[in-house]
C-alpha cells in the first residue's frame, strides 16, 4: 500500500492551506475529507437550484494576501471584491449606514452627532493601533513564554519592544484592551447608542460572550485586522462563494502534485510506540504515514479521534476544558427578487453592505441573555448580506441569495437536542425580524436552509458549530492556543500537528494557522520553507 | 469674429456621466473634461474584474484612413504588417520617426475593404500628412464625430446581448462587427484596455445617449459600473500595456537625446515586421537589430506590498551598484494580490527570470522609509484569465 510522508485530515481552508505549502515543498501529501466535497466551512453548495450558497462562512477579509500571492490563488480561480459599507435599521424608521467614502461617513454619523462623527478618528486611530501591534503576529508561531529556546526567547522580546515602542499611555491602554468589553471600549468614544450598537456587532460575532463581557474589545479588533488590498477593516466577497477559497487552495495543492480524498473521514489517528503511525479511515481503509496534521478543532481531534491514552493527561484536561461553545447560527435564503426597505432610499449603495436590524447596546445585551438561558435570541443580532448584490455568478440574474448569520444560538436547547419545531421557529424568528423591516420580504423566498450550531457540527464536524473553532478569548489566544504549552502547532506525540483554527491566530478564514503550521512540520522535516512572510507594514 | 471654446469639451456622454457622478474629481484629456472617478475608484475597478464597467473613451484621437492606397500607406506608416489585417480585425501597432523610436501606438480598425479607423492617444495630423506624400489616401480627423464607450469585464458579452446587440458570440477578440441597437448603428469590436474580456462600441454622437441608457437598463440586474480613468489604469497595469507618457514618450515630441524607445526597446520585437519593404523607421531599426538595443521594458513582480512608485531598479540588494533603470508604473494588483510594476532597464538587464531590486520609497505618518525589495522580471502580462479569449464568451 502507498506511504505517505504526510496525511492531512480535513479539506477545509486551513487542512488544505498547510497541504499546499508542505505539496509546494515537495513532500507527498494526501489530504482526506469526510464529505462527498471539500472546503469544510468555506464552501459553496447549490442548495436550490441555480442558486449557490456560501452556507457557511460568507464574507472574506482575514485571508492573508501573502498566502493568496504565494499560492497563486488568482491562476486557480479565487477573485476577492470588497463591498463596503455597513447598515442598521433602526426601530424609529430610520437607519444608520456606514460608507466606505471617508466624507460620506462623517456626514452621516453628523447626522445622529457631530461630537461621534470627529471622534470617529479618535477610535479609528485607536483601534489601528491594536491591529498593527496583532497583524505583525498573524504568520507568526507564537513564542512559548516557559522555553529557553534562542527562537522563542526572540520571539518574546520582539513582541516585548513592539509593546515597549508604543510609549507608557499606549502600554496602559493596550492592557486595558486586550481584557475589556467592546462596550465599554465603545464608550470611552461614542455617546449615540445607535452608532454604539453598529459597531459593537464586530465584538461579539461567534462568540458565546455579550457586549458587557471582558475580551469582547478584542474579538472586535479580531474582525477588524484583515484587510482587502490594503483597506483595512474592508470586507470583501469571495466570486463565486466562499468555495472559490477552498477550491482555489486545492488547485494549488494539485497543481503541486498533492492528492485530494472526499468521503474519507478519519475514525481514528494511529500511535505505534509514542509515534504516529498514519490514520484509519471510517470506511475501513488505512492510511500509513509519519506525519499527521489535523485540521479538525482540537477537541474533535483529541477526544473523539484518538486514545486519550497515548496523550498526556494533562493536555486532555486542557484540551477538555477548551471553551469552544456555540452560539451562532445561519438562516441561508434564495430569493426571487430584491428585497425592499422602506427606510432605505431607493439605489443607495447600502444594498451592498452588511445589514443589521439592533439599533441598541440594550438590544445587543438581551440578545445574549437568551442565549444565556438556553435558546436562541429572540430579538437577534442578525449579520445579512446580499452577495448576489456584487457577484453576478450566484443565481440568475435579478435573483439574490441572502445570508443570515444569526447571533444569538445555542449548540442545545436547555442542555437537550434541538426539536425541528424548534428549529423552524429560530428561522421564523430571523425572517420576522427581517420582515419587520422589509414588507415583501416574505414573498420572495423560495428556499431556505436552517443551520443551528448542531447542524454545522453534524455536517462541518466543527465542536458545538463554533465559527472559530474555540473562543477568542484571552486565555485562549497567542501562547494559549488552543492549551499553553502547544501553541506551536505540535501535539504531544511525535509526528502529530494542528493546524486547524484551533492553533493561533484563530478563525475567520485567514489560512494563517495552515500556513504556519506548514512552516512548522517543513522546519521539523528539514524541508526548505515555502511559506511567506507577514508583508509588514513598518 | 468667435473666439475658440474657452473651456473644456464634452464629450457625448457628459450628461450621462455627471448623472452618476458624486464625487465631483474631473480632469482633462486630449481637450476634454473626463472624470476620475464618479464614485468610488476601488468599487469601479472590480466592477471591471467581476462585473461590468462602463468607460468613456470618446475623446480618444481617431482617425478616418480612406482611398485605394488606404492599407499600402498604413503598412508604410506603421511597423507592423497591416495587409495581412483583413476587413472585420483590428490590430494593435506602433508608428515611429526615422530614428526608428516610437511616436505612438494604438489601433487600426480595418472597418470594410480599404477603409481604415486608427486611434491613438495623441494627435498625429502632421505626421500623418508628412508620411502620406506618394499615396493616394484620405485622412481625417474623426474624434469629434465618433462616440466611444468601453463595456469591459466578465459579464460585458451578458449585458451587451441582453440589451440587445446581436452577433457578440462569434465576434473573436480583435474582432469588429456592424450592428445596430434599436435602429442605431454601432461598431462593436472586441476590444479594451483592461485586459479582460470586454467590448468597445463606436457610434454616432446623437446616439450616445441613448445607447447608454439601454446598456445601463440592460446591466442593472448584473452590476454594471460607470468607471473613471483611475480604475482603468489600474486594470491597464495588471494586463501590463503601455501608456503613452510613461513607458514611453512620443518621439517627436521629446527634447533631451536619449529619452525615446524603439519599438525593440518596448518588448515590442512582434510588431515589426521586417519583410515588408519599407516603412518609417526601418533602415534605423534594421540597424538597431544588428547593434542591439539600449533599453528593455521590463515587467516585474515585486516582493512585499508596497508599490514601488518611481523606484530606480538595481542589478543587485546593494545600492552601492548605479541603478539600471527605473519603474515607469507601479501597482499593487487587487487581483493578483501582487505587487507589480512596469519599468525600463538597460540591456542587457531585464531578460524574463532576471532578478532585480528595487528602491522602493513610502510614508508612513509623515516619516518615509525605504526598502530594497526583490524584484523578478516576468514575462507577459500580470492579469490574463481564460475568460477574456473565450467565444463564444462565458455568461459572467
Amino acid at each position: 500500500m502507498k506511504r505517505y510522508d504526510v496525511v492531512v485530515v480535513g479539506a477545509g481552508h486551513n487542512g488544505l492551506t498547510t497541504a499546499a505549502f508542505l505539496a509546494k515543498a515537495g513532500l507527498d501529501v494526501v489530504c482526506v475529507e469526510k464529505n462527498d466535497y471539500i472546503g469544510g466551512a468555506a464552501v459553496s453548495l447549490e442548495l436550490h437550484k441555480d442558486w449557490i450558497y456560501s452556507n457557511c462562512s460568507y464574507v472574506c477579509s482575514l485571508l492573508r494576501p501573502e498566502i493568496f500571492r504565494a499560492l497563486e490563488l488568482h491562476k486557480h480561480g479565487l477573485q476577492i471584491t470588497p463591498y463596503g459599507g455597513s447598515l442598521t435599521f433602526m426601530q424609529n424608521g430610520d437607519y444608520f449606514g456606514s460608507y466606505h467614502d471617508p466624507e460620506v461617513k462623517y456626514r452621516e454619523m453628523s447626522r445622529f452627532s457631530r461630537r461621534d462623527a470627529d471622534a470617529y478618528k479618535h477610535y479609528a486611530a485607536d483601534t489601528q493601533r491594536q491591529c498593527r501591534f496583532i497583524r505583525d503576529f498573524l504568520l507568526t508561531t507564537p513564542p512559548d513564554p516557559t522555553s529557553f529556546h534562542p527562537r522563542d526567547i526572540a520571539g518574546l522580546l520582539d513582541i516585548g519592544k513592539r509593546f515597549a515602542d508604543m510609549g507608557e499611555d499606549r502600554m496602559y491602554e493596550t492592557l486595558r484592551f486586550w481584557t475589556m468589553s467592546v462596550a465599554d471600549y465603545l464608550n470611552e468614544y461614542f455617546e449615540t447608542d445607535v452608532i454604539k450598537a453598529a459597531l459593537s456587532g464586530s465584538g461579539i460575532i461567534g462568540t458565546a460572550l455579550g457586549i458587557h463581557s471582558p475580551g469582547t474589545a478584542y474579538v472586535l479588533l479580531h474582525h477588524y485586522m484583515g484587510d482587502v488590498d490594503g483597506n483595512v477593516g474592508a470586507w470583501g466577497f469571495a466570486r463565486g462563494g466562499m468555495g472559490a477559497v477552498s477550491n482555489a487552495i486545492a488547485g494549488a495543492f494539485q497543481a503541486h502534485g498533492g492528492e485530494l480524498r472526499t468521503e474519507s473521514g478519519v475514525g481514528h489517528i494511529r500511535v505505534r510506540d509514542g509515534k504516529i503511525a498514519g490514520v484509519a479511515l471510517e470506511n475501513g481503509d488505512e492510511i500509513d504515514a509519519d506525519v499527521v496534521v489535523s485540521a479538525m478543532d482540537v477537541k474533535r481531534t483529541f477526544l473523539d479521534c484518538m486514545d486519550e491514552s497515548d496523550l498526556p493527561a494533562h493536555f486532555v484536561r486542557k484540551v477538555r476544558e477548551f471553551k469552544i461553545r456555540g452560539s451562532s447560527g445561519k438562516l441561508n435564503i434564495a430569493l426571487d427578487g430584491l428585497p425592499e426597505f422602506p427606510a432605505l432610499p431607493k439605489g443607495s449603495t447600502l444594498y451592498h453592505s452588511d445589514m443589521h436590524f439592533i439599533d441598541s447596546m440594550q438590544r445587543m445585551e438581551r440578545a445574549y441573555d437568551d442565549w444565556k438561558d438556553g435558546t436562541w435570541s429572540q430579538d437577534p443580532y442578525i449579520d445579512m448580506v446580499i452577495p448576489t448584490m456584487n457577484d453576478p455568478t450566484m443565481a440568475p440574474p435579478g435573483k439574490h441569495f441572502m445570508s443570515c448569520f444569526v447571533q444569538y444560538c445555542p449548540y442545545e436547547i436547555d442542555g437537550r437536542a434541538w426539536t425541528d419545531e424548534e428549529r423552524q421557529q429560530f428561522a421564523d424568528t430571523v425572517i420576522d425580524q427581517i420582515a419587520n423591516y422589509s414588507p415583501n420580504f416574505k414573498d420572495l423566498i423560495l428556499h431556505y436552509e436552517i443551520r443551528t450550531p448542531a447542524d454545522i457540527e453534524s455536517q462541518i464536524g466543527i465542536t458545538e458549530g463554533n465559527i472559530f473553532h474555540g473562543e477568542l478569548t484571552m486565555d485562549q489566544l497567542l501562547f494559549n492556543r488552543p492549551v499553553p504549552g502547544y501553541a506551536q502547532y505540535r501535539a504531544p506525540v511525535d509526528g502529530l500537528y494542528m493546524c486547524g483554527s484551533s492553533t493561533h491566530p484563530g478563525g475567520g478564514v485567514m489560512a494563517a494557522p495552515g500556513a504556519n503550521a506548514a512552516r512548522e512540520i517543513l522546519k521539523d522535516l528539514k524541508y526548505a520553507n515555502t511559506v511567506p512572510e507577514n508583508f509588514g507594514d513598518d | 469674429m468667435t473666439e475658440v471654446h474657452q473651456g473644456r469639451l464634452q464629450t457625448p456622454f457628459y450628461s450621462r456621466f455627471r448623472a452618476v457622478d458624486t464625487l465631483n474629481e474631473w480632469h482633462t484629456w486630449n481637450g476634454y473634461t473626463v472624470c476620475n472617478s464618479p464614485y468610488c475608484a476601488d468599487l469601479e475597478y472590480f466592477a471591471i474584474r467581476n462585473a461590468t464597467a462602463v468607460f468613456d473613451l470618446s475623446p480618444m484621437n481617431k482617425y478616418r484612413i480612406t482611398g485605394p492606397d488606404a492599407g499600402a500607406y498604413l503598412d508604410r506608416l506603421v511597423t507592423r504588417s497591416v495587409s495581412v489585417l483583413r476587413p472585420g480585425r483590428v490590430g494593435y501597432s506602433v508608428w515611429c520617426d526615422h530614428d526608428g523610436k516610437v511616436i505612438d501606438d494604438g489601433t487600426i480598425f480595418h472597418l470594410s475593404e480599404g477603409d481604415y479607423r486608427l486611434c491613438a492617444a495623441g494627435r498625429h495630423a502632421a505626421w500623418f500628412a508628412d508620411a502620406a506624400i506618394g499615396f493616394d489616401v484620405e485622412i481625417d480627423d474623426e474624434t469629434a464625430d465618433v462616440a466611444a464607450l468601453a463595456v469591459q469585464g466578465p459579464t460585458s458579452w451578458s449585458v451587451l446581448t441582453r440589451a440587445g446587440f446581436e452577433g457578440l458570440e462569434s465576434l473573436k477578440p480583435f474582432g469588429l462587427i456592424y450592428t445596430e441597437l434599436r435602429g442605431r448603428p454601432v461598431m462593436v469590436s472586441r476590444t479594451g484596455f483592461t485586459g479582460d474580456l470586454g467590448y468597445e462600441l463606436w457610434m454616432s454622437p446623437e446616439d450616445a445617449g441613448a445607447i447608454w441608457d439601454r446598456i445601463f437598463e440592460a446591466g442593472e440586474l448584473t452590476g454594471i459600473r460607470a468607471i473613471g480613468t483611475d480604475a482603468l489604469e489600474l486594470s491597464r497595469i495588471e494586463a501590463g500595456y503601455l501608456a503613452p507618457g510613461l513607458e514611453f514618450l512620443p518621439a517627436d515630441e521629446t527634447v533631451r537625446s536619449g529619452r525615446s524607445r524603439s519599438p525593440f526597446e518596448l518588448g515590442l520585437d512582434w510588431l515589426v515586421d521586417f519583410t515588408k519593404p519599407n516603412f518609417n523607421g526601418r533602415r534605423a531599426l534594421a540597424e538597431e537589430q544588428r547593434r542591439g538595443s539600449t533599453w528593455r521594458l521590463v515587467r516585474l513582480d515585486i516582493d512585499g506590498n508596497k508599490p514601488a512608485h518611481n523606484a530606480y531598479i538595481f542589478p543587485r540588494e546593494s545600492r552601492n551598484k548605479s541603478d539600471v533603470g527605473f519603474v515607469t508604473s507601479a501597482a499593487w494588483s487587487p487581483v493578483c494580490k501582487k505587487n507589480v510594476a512596469l519599468g525600463t532597464v538597460r540591456q542587457p538587464h531585464g531578460l524574463p527570470g532576471e532578478t532585480l531590486w528595487v528602491e522602493i520609497y513610502y510614508q508612513r505618518e509623515m516619516h518615509w522609509q525605504r526598502k530594497m525589495a526583490r524584484a523578478t522580471v516576468v514575462e507577459g502580462p500580470f492579469w490574463a484569465p481564460d475568460r477574456r479569449r473565450l467565444t463564444p464568451p462565458s455568461p459572467y
